[in-house]
């Protein structure tokens, strides 16, 4: 049986220098899985070289069966694997519902106005700042919109990279229950994050990066009780 | 004390001028909001479309006006063309290269129209080239005011593609933020050459509605550079707004220096609000966003 996303022996890096020097991961469909690791380990070099920002220097990337190693954004976006980055990468000068509308401008296009009524319905605040210009959110608000935007491409797997970064523990919660939701919803959800505690709550299984490496991967529920692990994050 | 019957021509004139100004300017602008470099070819670009409309004239008979529908598409081709192929391969995404990319590219087209064309100055006769029209207030020159029309018409037609189509929402978005842009499935090569070619349809129109009252030669290009950089300076840099009253402003300028000042110094105004900008106000009138 093939995974929904097969990561095998992944090399990235900037310049000829490795940051990843031979990741290994799966995330099945209907999972949510979380990639766990501290600042500057290397978890966005490994998101943005799923997506194709990057051409990883070795290895395999397979979505849906399909290889999509070093493949264009464009054509990875087709096929619904939806990155929200880091950093939310909105478009400050368009207004929310222009950002939305992008979210669809390469799949899902047919259906935007349905996709956009979902997203409205999943985000009331964004519903009241459509026409507002999308640099004016507040840094919560912003992070709705960079997921809302993903939704919009009716995403098979959505990628999720530090989404609580920046946001006050009360937007923290709301954004973990969120993730929870659309996943039970049924999406699948790639869940990068620094948060180890609530993350390993979230998720069925989860990898731990160090080093460039895969250092511990399992059960979320087996990682939470993991000495290793206790130790170096959560500094029991 | 000049009298309202010089001044209100004069006047007129300026905005009909300004008119053609604004739309070889907002090509200018609209390549340089989005990405982000100033196009030295720009003038060049316009002087081989005048070419074009004159050859079009003389060989084929065809009216400068009816020049619009095949000016602009092959002004529009020629630009995705040559950022695709050309400017967006050389430059290896430095803005520096860029820059002497646009200028090598200038210097080719300029010295191609000498080859071929010699340095000679060419008009063509339309049969309503001294044709005036009333408004009233004053009598305009039939060309001047079809120029005035069509250039606004045209900007219009812009302002609707960047405001309110998908491509323009690709644009706008691609100027801000291209990481945001590639993660949303954007072709941002192909947004860079769509804007490019955009850009420099303006000119294909620019070309058309100039003619019948201009001249071309190889190095009419830099008249109009020269002025547009100081539009785009004046209008704040990416701004649309900014570009069209930056246009009216200096065509204006131009026509009341000219008639205050007598020809040969009328553009004298222009460098002087040029240099006065650039000193008090480096981002223009209307900052630097792309809207
Ligand atoms: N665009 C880039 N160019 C060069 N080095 C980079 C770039 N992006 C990240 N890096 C480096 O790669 C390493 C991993 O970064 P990153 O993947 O962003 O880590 P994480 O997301 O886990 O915090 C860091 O040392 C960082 O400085
Ligand atoms: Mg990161």
């Amino acid at each position: 049986m093939t995974a929904l996303l097969e990561v095998e022996a992944l090399r990235a890096g900037y310049n000829g220098v490795e940051v990843l020097r031979g990741v290994d991961l799966r995330v099945e469909t209907g999972e949510i899985v979380a990639v766990l690791g501290s600042n500057g380990v290397g978890k966005s070099t490994l998101n943005n070289n799923v997506c194709g920002l990057f051409r990883p220097y070795a290895g395999r990337v397979r979505f849906d069966g399909v290889d999509i190693t070093g493949a264009d954004p464009k054509h990875i976006v087709a096929a619904g694997l939806i990155q929200v980055p880091e950093g939310r990468r909105i478009f400050p000068n368009l207004t929310v519902r222009e950002n939305l509308e992008m979210g669809g401008y390469r799949r899902g296009r047919s259906r935007r106005a349905q996709n956009l009524e979902r997203v409205v319905t999943v985000f009331p605040r964004l519903k009241e700042r459509l026409a507002q210009t999308a640099g004016t959110l507040s840094g919560g608000e912003q992070q709705m919109l960079a997921i809302g935007r993903g939704l919009m491409a009716e995403p098979q797997l959505l990628i999720l990279d530090e989404p609580s970064l920046g946001l006050s523990p009360l937007m923290v919660e709301e954004m973990f229950n969120l993730v929870r939701r659309l996943n039970a919803d049924g999406l699948s959800i790639l869940l990068v994050e620094q948060n180890v505690v609530q993350s390993l709550e979230l998720a069925a299984r989860a990898y731990v990066i160090e080093n460039g490496r895969i250092v511990l991967s399992g059960p979320a529920a087996a990682l939470r009780e993991d000495p290793a692990l206790r130790k170096a994050y959560l500094g029991m | 004390m000049l009298e309202l019957t010089i001044l209100l021509p004069a006047l007129i004139n300026g905005l009909t001028l300004g008119a053609v100004y604004a739309l070889v300017a907002l090509g200018l602008t609209l390549i340089y909001g989005v990405l982000h470099i100033i196009n030295f070819a720009h003038g060049s670009l316009l002087m081989a479309a005048l070419y074009g409309v004159f050859f079009l004239n003389t060989g084929l008979g065809i009216d400068p006006y009816a020049a619009i529908v095949v000016m602009v598409p092959a002004l529009f081709a020629a630009g995705y063309v040559l950022q695709r192929s050309v400017i967006g391969k050389a430059s290896h995404g430095k803005d520096q290269n860029v820059l002497l990319v646009t200028l090598g590219i200038a210097i080719v087209i300029e010295n191609l129209a000498l080859a071929l064309f010699s340095a000679d100055t060419r008009t063509i006769d339309t049969p309503y080239a001294f044709e005036m029209v009333d408004l009233g207030i004053a009598f305009v020159p039939l060309p001047r005011v079809i120029a005035f029309i069509a250039a606004l018409a045209v900007t219009a037609v812009l302002w609707f593609i960047i405001a309110r189509t998908d491509l323009g929402r690709a644009i706008r978005a691609v100027a801000k933020e291209r990481q945001g842009a590639r993660l949303v499935g954007i072709d941002v090569d192909h947004i860079f050459a769509m804007s490019f070619g955009i850009g420099t349809a303006c000119l294909g129109a620019a070309a058309c509605l100039l003619l019948p009252t201009f001249y071309v030669s190889p190095g009419v290009g830099h008249v109009f550079v020269l002025i547009a950089f100081t539009v785009v300076v004046l209008g704040g840099m990416g701004s649309f707004v900014g570009a069209l009253v930056g246009g009216f402003i200096i065509g204006v300028t131009e026509s009341l220096g000219g008639l205050l000042l007598g020809e040969s110094l009328g553009q004298i105004g222009i460098f002087l609000i040029f240099i006065a900008i650039l000193l008090l106000r480096p981002t223009g009138l209307f900052g630097s966003r792309l809207s």
